[in-house]
């Protein structure tokens, strides 16, 4: 029988991590996502499953806490908020480069600076376009509902294993705080030592044995013509993970004259907008990315042909509308609107702001 | 001409044997400069880690700084951490594996200047990680840099008219703070630049390894090494400068355990 609950973001981060079968969580508090490790103290997995939870001294001590147990074959993860999301970025990078497998999660706050704790997705650039050093990309999920902050959990492991690269879960403080019922995923078992000896034994560090050749993990080659190559290598699986893992939504393009794209909580909040849209005889639709990178770039495009306009929703000053206008490469207007610095926009403003930026403009 | 050399087989004649490279060391060119400190170190670590038959279980860490490339050298598992993190990542690889052997190899510069908070926090903690740190009071890789260690007075490319402790602050003990930590099993600090002192930091490094294995908390080794190159001396000079200069800001010996 299935599990429900009432749950928050954060808490349903925290349960389905224990429920994924994650051998370790490495965090430092931050608000608005403190829940997740205050959950995990609170529950004590190891007797769960044998998980590890750690508070670590500092941000970027457990990003590499997660970058020494990563490279060791363990699933591994953390969380943050944005400041606290800043400081990982060069444990990150390390993680691209040496192209080991974890999960990060980022509920993200208002900024630039110690900004405020309230709700932003003004992370958008640093996550989604890399923000560490190099050319990489992090694989980019954006939970729209607390269901999905918990069932991205385990998506977000299989895609940051099967491609051997760090993977996002981009929330923001709506989503992190707030409670819904949510489906809890079934108790999934922890690989053994042994297993992952087996399923990693050509990359993992875990102590050379068994007559196989020593493991190195390492982002340094001081060779440019080998570090050109390995950067070929990375491009090329990047070019692999747009190929097959765009996911995203669609609700009411069918017949629709305009479009709102908008991810996380500005979708749920664009929803509400398409029905006052409606109600007025506005024929609007909404897409929906779920995976921010690889963006669904095509869809847009494609959605391009139909619509007269385009509004692209978020909380930040104007982030993602620059892969809106990327993708619709001057088809058509595209704006974008957004309440920022933790201000949350209201379908109302949203509706407003399409009648008078992309209707009457 | 050809004719006359020696193949290895008739240098190394059976029963004339008298040293022996351990098989933990690769056949890797050291990057090391001749006269540096770090390749007898990499060595007797090396050397510590068969005898206590820990190869198939070590999991050895690089810093960034000299020994960047220290896996090139260590023939076991290796991971590369970010500058000043290696006591994170450490901390990562024993949780999730307790059983397992895990050491960072660190300078100065990578130890106790920009990784302090995450080497004081490991320690604190009590990580069951051995730590070893090389001390030569100079950024080497970089060309020559002021370190947290540098001797008050000493020149380096940015303290060129020598270290002034009001400006520049003092030459941080890292060693003696890190014996007031509960956490730690053994501090302690040893050299390399005579042979009495190599058969004795050797043993400082096996003892480490031991308490590691006992579960008994993090293990500290500093070893005060030279940098010829860094302080543009020879390697002898370099050494007896060490010997006449280091020794008396930073004294051998157990600090803890």
């Amino acid at each position: 029988m299935e599990e429900v609950k009432l749950m928050k973001g954060n808490e349903a981060v925290a349960e389905a991590a224990i429920r994924a079968g994650v051998d370790a969580y490495f965090g430092y508090p931050i608000t608005p996502q403190s829940e997740v490790i205050e959950y995990l103290m609170a529950e004590e997995p190891h007797k769960r499953t044998g998980m590890v939870v750690l508070q670590a001294e500092s941000e970027l001590a457990a990003i590499n806490m997660v970058y020494g147990a990563a490279a060791c074959g363990k699933k591994v993860m953390t969380s943050s908020s944005s400041p606290g999301f800043s400081l990982k970025q060069e444990g990150i990078s390390y993680m691209a480069g040496a192209e080991l497998p974890c999960v990060i999660v980022d509920v993200v706050r208002g900024g630039p600076g110690l900004g405020t704790i309230q709700p932003s997705q003004a992370d958008y650039f640093q996550v989604v376009k890399g923000g560490g050093h190099g050319d990489y990309n992090l694989i980019v999920l954006a939970p729209a509902t607390v269901q999905e902050m918990a069932d991205f959990i385990e998506l977000a492991f299989e895609l940051a294993f099967k491609y051997r690269n760090p993977a996002v879960i981009l929330s923001d403080g709506v989503i992190g705080q707030m409670m819904e019922k949510v489906i809890l995923p079934t108790q999934k078992e922890r690989l053994s030592d042994e297993e992952v000896d087996k399923l990693y034994k050509s990359w993992a560090t875990t102590g050379k044995k068994n007559g196989r050749e020593r493991n190195i993990i390492t982002s340094l080659e001081l060779v440019p013509e080998r570090q050109e190559a390995h950067n070929h290598h990375l491009q090329a699986k990047y070019k692999k993970i747009t190929e097959n893992e765009i996911r995203f939504e669609t609700f009411n393009c069918e017949d629709a004259d305009y479009l709102l794209v908008a991810y996380g909580s500005s979708a749920r909040i664009c929803q509400k907008t398409i029905q006052l849209a409606r109600a007025k005889g506005i024929k609007v639709g909404l897409l929906r990315p779920i995976t921010l990178w690889p963006y669904p770039s095509e869809a847009v495009n494609k959605l391009a042909d139909q619509v007269k306009g385009i509004l692209a929703v978020e909380m930040s000053a104007g982030q993602m509308v620059e892969d809106v206008r990327l993708a619709v490469n001057g088809k058509v207007k595209v704006e974008h609107y957004g309440r920022f610095g933790g201000m949350v926009h209201s379908p109302d403003e949203v509706l407003d702001a399409l009648e008078t930026k992309i209707i009457g403009g | 001409m050809a004719e006359n050399i020696l193949t290895p087989e008739e240098i190394i004649k059976t029963g004339e044997l008298v040293f022996k490279k351990t098989k933990l060391m690769t056949d890797a060119n050291l990057s090391y400069c001749p006269g540096c400190g770090h390749g007898v170190a990499h060595r007797i670590t090396m050397e510590v880690i068969e005898e206590l038959g820990l190869e198939e279980q070590t999991i050895g860490i690089a810093p960034v700084g000299c020994s960047v490339l220290a896996y090139e050298f260590m023939n076991i598992d290796m991971q590369e951490a970010a500058h000043g993190r290696a006591p994170a990542v450490a901390t990562g690889i024993k949780r999730v594996y307790p059983n397992k052997t895990v050491f960072t190899y660190q300078g100065d510069g990578d130890l106790a200047a920009i990784g302090t908070a995450e080497t004081i926090h490991a320690c604190n903690r009590g990580e069951n990680i051995t730590i070893i740190f090389i001390n030569n009071g100079i950024y080497g890789m970089t060309g020559g840099q002021m370190a947290p260690t540098t001797l008050p007075g000493m020149k380096s490319s940015t303290s060129p008219y020598g270290r002034d402790v009001h400006t520049m602050g003092y030459p941080l003990k890292i060693t003696e703070l890190i014996a007031m930590l509960p956490g730690t099993s053994y501090v302690t600090r040893q050299a390399v630049h005579k042979p009495g002192l190599v058969r004795k930091a050797k043993k400082a490094i096996k003892k480490a390894f031991e308490l590691q294995m006992e579960n008994k908390g993090t293990s500290f080794v500093e070893i005060v090494s030279n940098c010829n190159s860094g302080w543009k001396m020879t390697p002898v000079e370099s050494n007896e400068w060490l010997d006449k200069n280091m020794l008396d800001y930073y004294p051998l010996g157990d600090l803890k355990g």
